[in-house]
């Protein structure tokens, strides 16, 4: 366990000295470029906030769609690895026309839409409107 | 030298040139960075350039193309500075561009009926036998699976679904490839210069209409879909009254949606340019962004 600031506060100590010491000091490429990392800084903190419950979600969702048995791994570098595994299953099933019709296409395209929407509410929730 | 804002896959340098003998001059370098991706050389957007003059389309004066690699590492070329801007989100916001962004639509789809009038020049390859949204097609999907590092289900259901809907095609010609706003110097009046052309190919004159339409050049401004300006009747209208072929509305619509899997394709090729090793955050960054075309894809293949 890591004294206080935790991984979020630092992350926002750094991301108001990007946005209100850096950027207003600079103009052109570097401006824009200080930009995009202030904005980097906050994907990071909004992946570490609730990325283990997202990423079992999915892994529970996929599960269903691909009808896998068996308990989710324990540790999220493994359910990371299972996730993405799983997701080039369902990848390659679609490329091989599993999806192009039928009762399976509107599981597939929900459980795409969703997984789609997760990403973005982290990589940039102002994308996905009100 | 001044490196200049944008162009992630290509540098950019303004300088000014003086002579003991001329007035000084204001330039612009252009040259491949080190690891790119993109596959063109300079000579040919330095021919390309002169062939658009020549036909009519507004574009920066070209000056000279060095070929040999070993004078600045990569091959480069030298054209006039244009005075303006570029950045999409000024055109789109500030007061100061409120005439640009009346006269932009007709004049962009001016320029484009030109540049799908131009002579396609002898150096470009021809285009691929058979339908051309089936070669675009299949070329960038070629390309996504060399090089994502992991699975889109979204992208597999558009490739499916682009692939048995692929549409006629009535005649080939010069595409430019990226053109859109952000890829044009434009002043408080307008138009004044397409750049970009590194992305210049042989194939369906619609692939650029439907490009132009891609959500990502909206900017938030998603009532108009074009780039943010317009709606995409008044670009077809403005099309054809310029000289441009007649539009087939749902043939563009099937250029736009492979225009965003193109996009965020190209989004994830930028960032295998960032895990190859070229530390900028622009190029990282971009790889957060395919998710945003993986929503629009599913939006626009269920409406």
């Amino acid at each position: 366990m890591q004294d206080r600031p935790n991984v979020l506060e630092l992350l926002g100590a750094v991301q108001s000295f990007l946005a209100e010491d850096v950027v207003p000091a600079l103009d052109g490429r570097r401006r824009f470029l200080a930009l995009v990392s202030a904005n980097v800084l906050a994907i990071v903190a909004r992946e570490l906030t609730g990325e283990e419950e997202r990423t079992l979600e999915e892994w529970r969702r996929l599960a269903t769609l691909l009808s896998l048995d068996g308990e989710p791994p324990p540790r999220i570098e493994q359910l990371r690895n299972a996730v993405g595994e799983q997701t080039r299953v369902l990848a390659e099933r679609i490329r091989n026309g599993d999806a192009d019709g039928g009762p399976w296409v509107e599981a597939v395209r929900a459980h795409v839409r969703q997984t789609v929407i997760e990403k973005l509410r982290v990589a940039n929730p102002r994308y996905l409107g009100a | 030298m001044e490196r200049l804002p944008g162009g992630a896959s290509r540098e950019t340098w303004r300088f000014t040139l003086r002579r003991a003998d001329a007035d000084p001059e204001r330039l612009v370098l252009r040259r491949d960075p080190p690891g790119h991706v993109i596959e063109s050389s300079r000579r040919q957007e330095f021919d390309l350039l002169r062939a658009a003059a020549a036909s009519g389309v507004p574009v920066p004066g070209v000056r000279w193309c060095e070929d040999d690699a070993s004078v600045l590492d990569t091959s480069f070329f030298v054209m006039d500075y244009v005075d303006g801007e570029t950045l999409a989100r000024r055109l789109l916001r500030d007061d100061a561009y409120a005439g640009a962004r009346a006269a932009l639509p007709e004049q962009l789809a001016a320029a484009l009926a030109r540049i799908h009038a131009m002579d396609v020049p002898a150096f470009l390859p021809p285009a691929a036998a058979g339908s051309p949204a089936a070669a675009e097609l299949s070329r960038y999907e070629d390309i996504y699976r060399a090089i994502a590092p992991e699975a889109h289900p979204a992208f597999e259901l558009s490739f499916r679904w682009l692939a048995s809907r692929l549409p006629p095609s009535r005649r080939t010609a010069l595409v430019h490839g990226d053109y859109r706003v952000g890829n044009v110097i434009f002043g408080p009046e307008g138009l004044r210069a397409v750049i970009d052309w590194e992305m210049v190919h042989v194939g369906d004159p619609m692939e650029d209409l439907g490009w132009l339409c891609v959500r990502a050049w909206r900017f938030g401004a998603d009532a108009n879909p074009v780039g943010g300006l317009c709606s995409r009747e008044r670009l077809f209208a403005a099309y054809e009254r310029a000289g441009g072929d007649p539009i087939d509305p749902a043939v563009v619509r099937w250029w736009e949606i492979f225009g965003n899997l193109k996009w965020g394709i190209i989004c994830i090729m930028q960032m295998r340019t960032f895990l190859g090793g070229v530390r900028s955050v622009e190029l990282a960054s971009l790889g957060r962004r395919t998710a945003e075309t993986e929503l629009e894809l599913l939006d626009l293949m269920e409406a």
